[in-house]
């Protein structure tokens, strides 16, 4: 039997007839990079591809890397395999990967979300044969609602919490989920700070997007010059001697997990807005469709309980183990944090 | 309805304890009394019967949202609260329904002698109409038990800022049996009823645990000392030859315990005590394993209530001669507490004894009679200001437990399920075992207890991503893991029971310590669990060994 074009290894995604791992967790030689979240693109490989947009991102996150560019839907050949990237929708750069040989066409999707967010490039269907799909909100319980009406909700608490004469802590992931806030955010209501995290990361992504003004929080940055603003923090802040300057405050976090009741309450949170960069349950049977595959690969996530659910639609789907870990701030934060001290070492 | 959800809504968008109180306060202003009797309610687990068998529930739920049902129940392990998993699982609506709280609560209680498929009807048509957080607030009126974080108390504070009521006397009406379908918001916030009355309890007054040493309560001798009985915490009423018997969740108990019935015509008119509810075999206090063999039991049979008495151990009087008298100071209702029951306490066959006061010179003499406490079948010490007066609710400063150590074991983490409320999606719910030799001489791994709280939440969420990854069966919602981890466990009392694979129940069983030091061979041995049985035993049971 034929070895499949892309195959589960120890070190990543691999495709032997490139020699080329898609995301890998391993060092390697030649690695594709789907978009900059830590899980995803890592230290220690040799050769980085990924789509231009995100070459700013992994290089301020990892350094002087040796990367090359390509742009969506350029097509590069390696040792007769043809690669070419495609809008995920995520963040800003993040692509899926189709990768095809002899005919034959795998996708993998990195993470997605197929909701048009207004200025990260939104996801387009690739039609394939072998769909590698993520699956963290893969579960029934998880809807989202518009991007509109949740961040009607944010401004009116920002608004409503200024009025007060309190401040509005928003936890959001440092890239992509902060710029995202950013972006949406009415700075008619008041003026908004940031983490360095946030700052650092947005400040990046400054070149490619227009965002609001933001203010660094610093050392010498006084308590009543805060106050009733709006400031913008990645989730392992909560908790921590640096949200002292802000009391009085009130916390906020924007993430999937916040559509569970319990998952805001465990974490001591005020509010919870429900806004994610992946897709919600109805977005991933509806990205899995468009693509016409029959072979689906859940790779993160409800993987079993989301593969089960397809198997019992008709499609060839099975689960296959990676180190990514969809949206973080929930089950286990490690990337996060990683992410959230290389940012603050800077 | 709309103004209940959004109040819910409100509630759960923030943990200020001042924000929940403002709106509450807002809510209690603005909406019908009706609808004020039934939030009250509601906010202090007063709940219509539940009408629908959740089963049937889920599977409509599943069938409306065209999902398959084994997807649903995932679903349900996931988001750990039903009510949630429903409002979430349907098909989105932006509806917004007007109906009054009351009015649903009017239909919520009409349905319950309905036919299966009326009800179905009802549900489905509601899920239509509503919005998710009224959804939500739809299905918990009918799964019940609203936990929002909104505590009585708190609400009884909300409810005294918009009524200019005194707090404590709204806590006071608040209590006891009233029908929130019948009785009129006047009647119940607002004035005295003579009718009501009769089986009224008191709010009762609870003890903080210790806070340190025992030198700061001053001079020992205004201090009382008691054991701190571990039964059922309960008020006895006895008013114009009726007995209420009330436990300490504001539950009516009377019927569980007919043995105690007789004490309406031997209690003085106009008595009220508290004190505790304790099983009695062989003329000697039990253990809390045989008293949960009582609670569970609305009916009682003769030959349970012969093998399980129940007595009542008095310890406070909180009415006297028809009077409140709980502004008198604790020695002096004790006084009366004591000549009260004197002529009973003659007849030893009454199911009835007081808790003795104790008094101690030193502070180390008191912590001797604490080292007694398990050979007396007590939990530990009540320490009670002589001069105090029996306050409403949970206060510090007058009454203190003073519990004894628990007794701990080392035990090996098996089994873990997804835990509920905050903890929804973590496996925060442990199963523990020990090791025992079986018939052919192995060693084996028997269960013994579960236990879901003790650990940081640090510490639950390693252990919930080593579980993910360590998972070597499922069962349901149950994931049987490599026995790698071992953890100290706590427990307050321990006895033999038939009911357990083990041969024992612990009581209260929680986590003490994550012992990653200890490998799982040196964990404890079930044998050394029964060593920690006390000698006395529990006669009904003893000799299973």
């Amino acid at each position: 039997m034929k070895k499949p074009l892309l195959q589960f290894t120890d070190r990543g995604i691999y495709c032997g007839q490139a020699d080329v791992f898609l995301d890998p967790w391993k060092p390697v030689n030649k690695a594709i990079i789907s978009h900059g979240h830590a899980d995803h693109s890592r230290w220690g490989h040799k050769k980085y591809i990924s789509q231009n947009s995100n070459i700013p991102i992994v290089k301020h996150r990892l350094g002087d890397i040796s990367i090359s560019g390509k742009e969506w839907g350029e097509t590069f050949s390696i040792n007769g395999v043809k690669f070419s990237l495609h809008p995920a929708g995520h963040i800003i750069g993040s692509s899926q990967i189709r990768v095809e040989y002899k005919g034959e066409v795998w996708v993998f999707s990195g993470d997605y979300k197929i909701e048009n967010d207004g200025f990260t490039t939104a996801f387009e269907p690739v039609q394939c044969n072998t769909f590698i799909t993520e699956c963290t909100f893969g579960l029934p319980a998880f809807k989202w609602r518009p991007q509109e009406e949740v961040f009607q909700g944010i401004n009116s608490w920002w608004a409503q919490n200024r009025a007060e004469g309190l401040t509005s802590v928003l936890f959001g992931y440092s890239l992509g989920k902060a710029q995202r806030l950013l972006k949406f955010l009415d700075p008619g209501i008041g003026p908004i700070y940031t983490h360095a995290a946030v700052e650092n990361m947005t400040e990046v992504l400054r070149q490619q997007v227009d965002f609001p003004e933001t203010n660094l929080i610093t050392r010498d940055t006084k308590t009543q010059e805060i106050k009733g603003s709006l400031v913008l923090a990645p989730p392992s802040a909560h908790g921590s001697t640096w949200l002292k300057r802000m009391v009085p405050y009130v916390t906020a976090t924007a993430s999937g997990w916040m559509a569970f009741r319990g998952a805001r309450r465990r974490r001591a949170i005020d509010k919870g807005f429900v806004l994610s960069d992946h897709c919600d349950w109805d977005g991933l049977l509806q990205a899995i469709d468009a693509t016409g595959a029959n072979q689906i690969i859940c790779t993160h996530g409800y993987t079993d309980i989301f593969s089960r659910f397809l198997r019992e639609k008709g499609f060839d789907a099975r689960t296959e183990a990676t180190l990514y870990e969809g949206e973080s701030g929930e089950v286990n934060s490690s990337a996060e944090q990683q992410q959230d001290k290389l940012e603050n070492a800077e | 309805m709309k103004e209940f959800a959004e109040l819910i809504k409100t509630l759960d968008g923030t943990n200020k304890t001042n924000r929940k109180v403002d709106a509450l306060t807002a809510y209690f202003k603005e909406v019908s009394d009706k609808d004020k009797v039934w939030t009250i309610a509601l906010l202090s687990h007063r709940r219509p019967p539940r009408p629908v068998n959740t089963t049937l529930m889920r599977s409509w739920a599943a069938e409306w949202a065209t999902i398959p049902y084994w997807l649903f129940e995932e679903s349900y392990h996931i988001v750990g609260d039903l009510a949630e998993t429903i409002a979430l699982i349907v098909p989105t609506t932006t509806n917004n329904s007007t109906k009054a709280l009351s009015s649903y609560l009017e239909e919520i209680i009409a349905l319950k002698p309905r036919t299966e498929e009326e009800k179905k009807a009802y549900l489905i048509e509601n899920w239509k109409q509503m919005d998710y957080y009224q959804r939500f607030v739809f299905n918990k009126l009918i799964t019940g038990g609203f936990r929002i974080g909104v505590s009585q108390k708190l609400m009884t504070r909300a409810l005294s800022r918009a009524t200019g009521v005194d707090e404590d006397i709204l806590a006071y009406r608040l209590m006891g049996n009233w029908d929130p379908s019948s009785v009129s918001f006047k009647q119940l916030v607002e004035e005295e009823n003579e009718a009501d009355f009769l089986s009224k309890p008191y709010p009762f007054f609870l003890a903080y645990a210790l806070e340190g040493p025992l030198e700061k309560l001053g001079n020992p001798n205004e201090w009382y000392v008691e054991h701190k009985w571990d039964g059922i915490r309960a008020q006895l009423i006895v008013r114009k030859r009726n007995i209420f018997i009330w436990s300490r969740g504001e539950e009516l108990v009377t019927d569980k315990y007919p043995e105690l019935h007789q004490l309406a015509d031997l209690l003085p008119d106009g008595t009220v005590l508290d004190g505790e509810l304790l099983p009695f075999p062989n003329g000697q206090i039990g253990s809390f394993n045989e008293m949960q063999t009582r609670i569970g039991r609305k009916k009682v049979s003769k030959a349970l209530m012969k093998k399980i008495p129940v007595i009542i151990k008095a310890y406070d009087l909180l009415e006297w001669e028809g009077k409140d008298i709980r502004q008198l100071g604790y020695r002096k209702r004790r006084e009366h507490l004591e000549a009260v029951l004197k002529p009973l306490l003659e007849n030893s066959t009454l199911p009835i004894a007081v808790s003795p006061a104790l008094q101690f010179n030193s502070w180390d003499e008191v912590a001797q009679e604490r080292e007694k406490s398990r050979e007396l079948r007590s939990e530990g010490l009540m320490l009670k200001r002589a001069n105090s007066p029996y306050e409403v609710g949970r206060k510090k400063g007058n009454w203190w437990k003073w519990k004894v150590d628990p007794l701990t074991i080392d035990a090996v983490l098996t089994y873990a399920m997804r835990g509920h409320g905050r903890r929804s999606n973590l496996f925060t719910d442990y199963t523990f075992a020990l090791w025992d030799t079986n018939a052919e001489g192995k060693r084996e791994l028997v269960t013994f207890a579960k236990a879901y709280s003790g650990l940081t939440d640090a510490e639950f969420r390693k252990i919930d991503s080593w579980i993910k990854k360590n998972t070597v069966d499922r069962f349901g919602p149950v994931r049987q893991v490599t026995p790698h981890h071992v953890f100290e466990i706590a427990f307050e009392g321990i006895a033999w029971s038939k009911r357990h694979k083990s041969g024992v129940a612990t009581r209260f069983p929680r986590m003490r310590r994550w012992r990653q030091d200890k490998p799982i061979d040196e964990a404890n041995t079930l044998d050394d669990l029964k060593q920690l049985i006390p000698m006395s035993g529990d006669s009904t049971t003893n000799g299973n060994n």
